[in-house]
């Protein structure tokens, strides 16, 4: 096998190897799919993030506009503050907006929804959604229903 | 052929004391050394002491090898003469000793002086060693290319002449594989005088070699070390070859030298077992048996 | 009893003897790499070795890993009414686990037995001892090459095994069993992380290609110079690579994916 043939075969190998990687990239991963890193910033807070995590999807009518990009605990409020990262071409978000913490599915990865207002005056860098509602807790839920049949049974 | 009488085990005997009994004693040229004196002595090996594991293989060698003379280390079969030729190039530490190459202590140099020193030494070893994915052309260029600096014209003139010297000149496309066992090595010949060295070693050049490319081996180094003014060092323990191109003899065994001299002298020399080393006797000092009980008892009972 | 306990020590003390030696000539090696990069030549020829000849068995069997996950993948996932989830199924098995893990063992079988044989044979022959008399180090002449052609391929060999295995799955999946076409590559578009999985697989299969060439070149570099001494280096070379790969695949995966 001479020189001139190998090289031309590892050359052909390590061109395979990268279009085989550009094809994972492209086609598999989300790659396509990360945001940019422009956008914008904005603060919501919550009695109970549930299992929210880092990296988890904002949606609007389903459509992902960002990512929760920081989750954090306030010492004296004893609550949770979730950092959003919103896609900057999503900058028409009004101030009055809801922030829900919904379930993606039966086996449930948790994600922020965002439910529009009806204010006029859009939500900028650094603003705080004010309107929450925090995860639905399996126990809780559990817990209220059965004291609303015990109070129905009491009637 | 000797038998033991009883039904006691005799020991395999030790040939030095084999020797020192036939001289009630004193080997008569134990006491000489410096055989060359010294400005003319190519490598001097001092009280070498060295051990592989647990078995001593040197116990305190002296050696002077002569500048353009043929040597030949001899003995019989596993008694280090390789491992005498890697201490010598410095493959191998000794435990003692000294082994000094040109004035200067091959243990006490740096890396690069001891390849500096290793360019101008060339071994052929027992098998040749070729680089198998090497044709015999870029075998022999192999050494040129990695340190004359020449350019490429240049080393393909000097590939040919020396492969012209040991007679594969037309060979030159073969790779190691497609050769016989003498023609590797003569490739491998041509490769360690490819640098024009001081001084070659042989590794057994002459085992397991046919009558013809025996006769061309011996005729080859004798050739290029009077050619070329070259030193050679020949370890073997083939007696007749060796001793017909050798200047000067060293027998070794039991990791002592046990005898030294021109080829005429060792031939001449009266203890038994040199006499039976060098006339290839089956039976002396060194026994045909090895150690049995005696054979009426292994006949008349049972077992093992 | 004794005995045993002294065949234990001895057996312990040659095993810290070997793994001190594997380490000095891992230093070795590595101290050759400018020398290496003068001749890239050298590199070249090593990557075909290791990576051009491992391609046939590495992609072959990446398109059956990666059918039979899809196959299997089915089943067991329709169960839950989440056969959608293939797609994602696949694909993360393989980019994060399989793909690094399996190629690596591949080639610990196919390429690093060959290595350690060519060295053991190079030893058994005296090539090496022949190359230190005409004044060249064979550690950086012959060994370091190959240590970095290993290094070389072996993500290459991983992301042709995963990609190859995704595409099966595709064909099993989508073309076979009926899974959306869509859902196939959407679902598996939203959750295979760039970073997390792609990346990690990539710094896994560099983990390995280095350990597997290093454990086969000091294999062949220390095996006896024997026929026996060299078939028994090449066993050790796959067992022993073949569990460092596994070895190293627990700790990788729990520093890269635990919390």
């Amino acid at each position: 096998m001479n020189a001139r043939k190998i090289e031309i075969l590892v050359g052909a190998f390590m061109a395979a190897g990268l279009v085989a990687l550009f094809f994972l990239a492209m086609k598999v991963s989300n790659l396509s799919a990360v945001s940019t890193g422009d956008g914008y910033r904005l603060t919501a807070r919550f009695d109970n993030v549930g299992s929210l995590k880092v990296k988890a999807p904002v949606s609007m009518a389903g459509v992902r506009v960002g990512r929760v990009e920081a989750i954090a605990f306030d010492k004296k409020a004893y609550e949770a503050v979730v950092t959003l990262h919103i896609d900057e071409s999503y900058d028409t978000i009004p101030a009055d907006t809801y922030a829900n913490i919904f379930t993606a599915g039966l086996l449930g990865e948790q994600y922020i929804g965002l439910d529009p207002g009806a204010e006029e005056v859009f939500l900028v860098d650094g603003d705080q959604i004010v309107h929450t509602q925090s995860a639905l807790v399996l126990e809780q839920m559990i817990g209220q229903f059965l004291f609303s049949k015990a109070e129905e049974g009491t009637q | 052929m000797e038998r033991s009488g009883a039904s006691s085990v005799q020991l395999p005997s030790d040939p030095m004391s084999a020797v020192l009994d036939s001289y009630g004693g004193s080997h008569p040229r134990q006491g000489r050394r410096a055989y060359c004196p010294s400005g003319e002595c190519l490598v001097q090996v001092r009280n070498l002491r060295f051990s592989h594991g647990d078995r001593l293989i040197f116990d305190g060698v002296d050696m002077d090898i002569a500048r353009g003379q043929v040597t030949a280390v001899m003995g019989p079969s596993g008694t280090g003469k390789t491992t005498l030729l890697k201490l010598i190039s410095g493959q191998l530490r000794p435990a003692a000793g000294t082994v000094e190459v040109e004035g200067e202590d091959v243990h006490r140099l740096s890396r690069g002086d001891l390849y500096r020193l290793r360019t101008r030494m060339g071994m052929l070893f027992q098998s040749g060693a070729l680089l198998t994915d090497l044709n015999v052309f870029e075998n022999v260029a192999y050494p040129l290319r990695e340190h004359s600096g020449l350019p490429e014209s240049m080393i393909r003139k000097l590939v040919l002449m020396k492969l012209e010297a040991v007679g594969l000149r037309g060979a030159r496309e073969l790779l190691p594989g497609e050769l016989s066992g003498g023609m590797a090595r003569r490739v491998a010949l041509a490769r360690a005088v490819a640098l024009d060295p001081m001084m070659i070693m042989y590794d057994e050049p002459f085992t397991g070699q046919d009558p013809i490319s025996l006769g061309v081996l011996v005729t080859l180094i004798r050739q290029l070390n009077d050619a070329s003014r070259l030193s050679s060092i020949v370890v073997s323990h083939d007696v007749r070859e060796t001793l017909s191109i050798a200047d000067y003899v060293y027998i070794i065994a039991d990791g002592k030298v046990m005898t030294q001299g021109t080829p005429d002298e060792v031939m001449s020399d009266p203890s038994a077992w040199v006499s039976q080393f060098v006339r290839g006797l089956p039976d002396g000092p060194v026994h045909f048996h090895y150690p049995a009980p005696a054979l009426e008892r292994d006949f008349l009972e049972r077992g093992l | 009893m004794l005995d045993f306990l002294a065949r234990l020590g001895r057996g312990g003390l040659g095993s810290l003897e070997r793994l001190g030696r594997g380490h000095l000539l891992l230093i070795s090696m590595l101290a050759g790499l400018p020398a290496l990069v003068a001749r890239p030549r050298l590199l070249v020829v090593q990557v075909f070795n290791v990576g051009v000849l491992s391609v046939l068995i590495v992609t072959v069997s990446g398109l059956f890993v990666g059918m039979v996950l899809a196959l299997q993948g089915f089943y067991i996932l329709s169960r839950f009414g989440a056969a959608e989830s293939l797609g994602v199924m696949v694909a993360a098995s393989l980019v994060r686990e399989l793909g690094p893990v399996v190629a690596a063992l591949l080639v610990a079988g196919r390429a690093g037995s060959a290595l350690t044989a060519e060295i053991g044979l190079m030893k058994a022959t005296e090539q090496l001892s022949g190359l230190e008399m005409m004044a060249v180090d064979p550690v950086k002449r012959i060994l370091t090459p190959r240590l970095f052609g290993g290094f070389v391929a072996m993500p290459v060999l991983v992301a042709l095994f995963s990609a190859v295995g995704v595409v099966g799955g595709y064909f099993v999946g989508v073309g076979l069993l009926g899974v959306d076409d869509g859902a196939f590559w959407s679902q598996m578009q939203a959750k295979i992380d760039l970073h997390e999985d792609l990346v990690n697989g990539v710094i896994k299969s560099l983990v390995f290609g280095f350990v597997v060439t290093w454990i086969a070149l000091f294999q062949g570099y220390d095996a006896t110079p024997t026929s026996a001494g060299v078939s028994r280096a090449t066993t050790r070379t796959v067992v022993h690579s073949s569990l460092a790969v596994l070895g190293l695949d627990f700790v990788l995966t729990a520093l890269m994916y635990g919390e």
